[in-house]
């Protein structure tokens, strides 16, 4: 059984790590958001795993607030938004997307040269889970380099924060606190980014931010 | 044995002003609510230097994080006082609306609450908390007054600056994994005093990996180059008091939670030495913020560069490490955050004289606003560390320990200084002397706080007191 619990761990964990690599390549938005809702779903199941195979009951209360808030909440109100901002048909990437799935390779062969060196001692569970999550944090870090657009930067950092939510949970008996808090922050950031892009609009009629790029305070008019 | 607690104070006082500050609507009233909750903040602080409680399993205050406390609600309160007056003139030329003040109001105290909470957590998810709380305290306040620059260096700090804390909690989670098959599962392998007295037992290559991911992460809030970019902006575009405490607090409060961190590290025998790291990113930062210097004309980013150089400088006085280089990064750390906030609070009234903050159309301060004008020469003759100010001292004590022990990380260290110094005083001359520019439109000016900071530094340059020095060689060599 546990050879099973093991594999079905790190069958969940693997495919954040590729539904990172397909939200990468994503250049409009409404379908950015759909594979970002099921980056949370793979997220959801993942952390719900662990509360099993840990015994962990509190877990899975993360598992809910990652399944309702990120899969559900978020995506529905971020799609209103840009249907309202009448962005939703826009095309958004800088880099080349053949050099940002190179760049996303590389960044993960690091996570797992750099991970499963040091953890060499540590249980071997949370061993592969931290490699899947470092890789997760690394592409999100890479989407929030290659988008201009904030709604693509803000997706980015949230799945930064699934990838911070599975090394959490990968980390065996650690206090909810952290859980807990993580949830709430991606909460609070959620309300901050909503705010930022409603004054965004409000001020440029875009939340294109190579707009504000121009607004830069040294730049003599 | 009283009722109430010192620590409960100094961590409800802010937090409890900030819910009563959200819901009141005169800012006159506001105000001085404002600069009243911080007076009895900065009291009780006080009170935890002479009867510091016993550690538990969430709070810890010990001789290190007094001195960033007592500092932390000290420069708190007088921005408090000098924010009163800044308000004042901000709402009167109409840039600030009464409901954009009472937020700003609240967002200020739960930016206090979120540093007071940071510097006395004993675990280290609840310090990662604080900051993060920090840091969306300030993204809000940075972006107060809806301008297109303002806008843009509010999201850049939210982005930024979240990526640090992102990379923080990451290091954070890898001292955990550590700690567990040592102190065992659960809350333990959190707590600072646990994890402290365990730490020559854990993995030595995971406590590797996560310092230097707690470095980038926690860095990025001091402001250390490459992962500085948040910090001009938010500088410059946010309201002066920020800037003042931004510079004067939270970027100190960023450093607590490396130099925690360096302290774990340095206390397991087979980790890597965190050392020279530091030295690096603080001679990088040093160098490159004093060359940046020179190309600045916007006066709030000029100090904001300056920030970044000092941070740079206190960085590399901790990680050469030992009890001098400790005790002079202390002592520095001290004096730039007294004398950078004095600083912003002189930069604070003078842009509101000039309505600009371009440097070509300020001058001739001190023939104009003698008080104003002599003052910003003062301070920036303090920042720019000439003797006999107090951070002459710490640049002095920093120099010559690295001198005796690295003579060859000392030439980079004191070009960088001359550097610096170079810009800082082609620029003070264009604003203080000569012609005077621009308009002259009579301000309220709050002088107490600018003086006040600007005495201390003064003083603590000719003559520190025994007990001061006694305490900091203590925790200098707390720091290894």
């Amino acid at each position: 059984m546990q050879g099973l619990a093991f594999d079905i761990a790190h069958l969940l964990a693997g495919s954040l790590v590729l539904v990172s690599f397909l939200m990468i390549y994503q250049d409009r938005l409404p379908s950015l958001i759909n594979v970002f809702a099921l980056h949370a779903i793979l997220l959801a199941a993942s952390v719900a795993w662990q509360a099993t195979i840990q015994n962990m009951p509190e877990l899975y209360v993360t598992a809910m607030i990652a399944l309702l808030f990120k899969a559900f909440v978020i995506p529905v109100s971020l799609r209103r938004m840009i249907v309202q901002l009448g962005i939703h048909r826009e095309i958004d990437t800088v880099v080349g997307t053949g050099l940002t799935m190179l760049a996303g390779m590389a960044l993960v062969a690091l996570s797992m040269v750099v991970m499963l060196r040091i953890t060499a001692m540590a249980d071997p569970l949370a061993r592969e889970d931290l490699a899947f999550a470092l890789s997760v944090l690394l592409l999100g870090l890479l989407m929030m380099v290659t988008r201009r657009n904030a709604v693509g930067q803000v997706i980015g950092f949230m799945s930064l924060e699934n990838g911070l939510i599975l090394a959490a949970a990968g980390a065996k008996g650690m206090p909810l606190v952290v859980e807990i808090s993580v949830a709430f922050s991606v909460l609070i950031a959620f309300i901050v980014i909503g705010i930022f892009l409603f004054r965004i609009r409000e001020r440029f009629d875009s939340v294109d931010m190579q707009a504000l790029d121009r607004f830069r305070g040294e730049q003599q008019p | 044995m009283t009722i109430i607690q010192p620590l409960t104070l100094v961590l409800l006082m802010p937090l409890l002003s900030a819910g009563f500050l959200a819901l009141m609507p005169n800012y006159r009233v506001s105000s001085a609510f404002n600069v009243l909750a911080s007076a009895v903040t900065l009291l009780s602080a006080g009170l935890l230097v002479v009867r510091p409680p016993q550690p538990n399993d969430y709070f810890l205050v010990d001789e290190l994080s007094v001195i960033f406390i007592v500092l932390n609600t000290f420069v708190g309160f007088t921005t408090s006082l000098f924010s009163a007056t800044y308000i004042g003139h901000e709402i009167e030329t109409g840039h600030l609306t009464p409901g954009y003040v009472q937020f700003y109001h609240a967002m200020y105290q739960l930016m206090m609450f979120g540093m007071n909470v940071a510097l006395t957590a004993n675990n280290i998810g609840l310090m990662w908390v604080a900051i993060e709380m920090t840091t969306l305290a300030t993204v809000l306040i940075v972006g107060i007054y809806r301008t297109h620059q303002s806008l843009e260096a509010a999201w850049k700090y939210f982005i930024l600056g979240s990526v640090g804390i992102a990379f923080a909690l990451f290091g954070t989670i890898l001292v955990y994994i550590a700690a567990e098959p040592v102190v065992g599962e659960g809350l333990p392998g959190m707590i600072w005093t646990v994890l402290n007295s365990r730490v020559a037992e854990f993995d030595p290559t995971l406590l590797n990996v996560a310092f230097i991911f707690l470095l980038l992460g926690y860095g990025t809030k001091v402001g250390l180059v490459p992962l500085h970019a948040w910090l001009p902006d938010a500088h410059a575009e946010g309201p002066t008091p920020i800037s003042a405490v931004l510079s004067g607090l939270l970027l100190n409060v960023a450093l607590y939670a490396v130099l925690r961190f360096k302290v774990l590290l340095a206390a397991n025998p087979r980790a890597m030495a965190p050392g020279p790291l530091m030295v690096t990113m603080g001679l990088v930062s040093l160098a490159f913020a004093a060359f940046m210097l020179y190309r600045r004309r916007d006066i709030k980013r000029l100090f904001a560069y300056s920030s970044i150089e000092h941070m740079g400088i206190i960085v590399f006085a901790f990680g050469m490490g030992g009890p001098l280089a400790n005790f002079a990064g202390l002592l520095q750390m001290t004096m730039h955050s007294l004398t950078k906030s004095a600083i912003f609070f002189a930069v604070g009234h003078i842009t509101q004289i000039k309505g600009t903050q371009r440097i070509g159309d300020i001058g001739g301060l001190t023939a104009t606003h003698p008080g104003l004008g002599w003052g910003l020469v003062l301070g920036v003759v303090a920042i720019a560390g000439l003797p006999p100010l107090g951070i002459f001292m710490s640049e002095f004590l920093v120099v010559s320990s690295t001198f005796s022990r690295a003579p060859l990380l000392a030439i980079p260290l004191v070009v960088g200084l001359l550097v610096a110094f170079g810009a800082l005083m082609l620029r003070l001359t264009g604003l203080a002397f000569g012609e005077p520019v621009g308009t002259q439109a009579p301000v309220r000016i709050s002088y107490v706080p600018m003086f006040a900071h600007l005495a201390i530094v003064f003083a603590a340059g000719i003559y520190l007191p025994p007990a001061v020095v006694v305490w900091f060689q203590h925790v200098a060599s707390m720091l290894g």
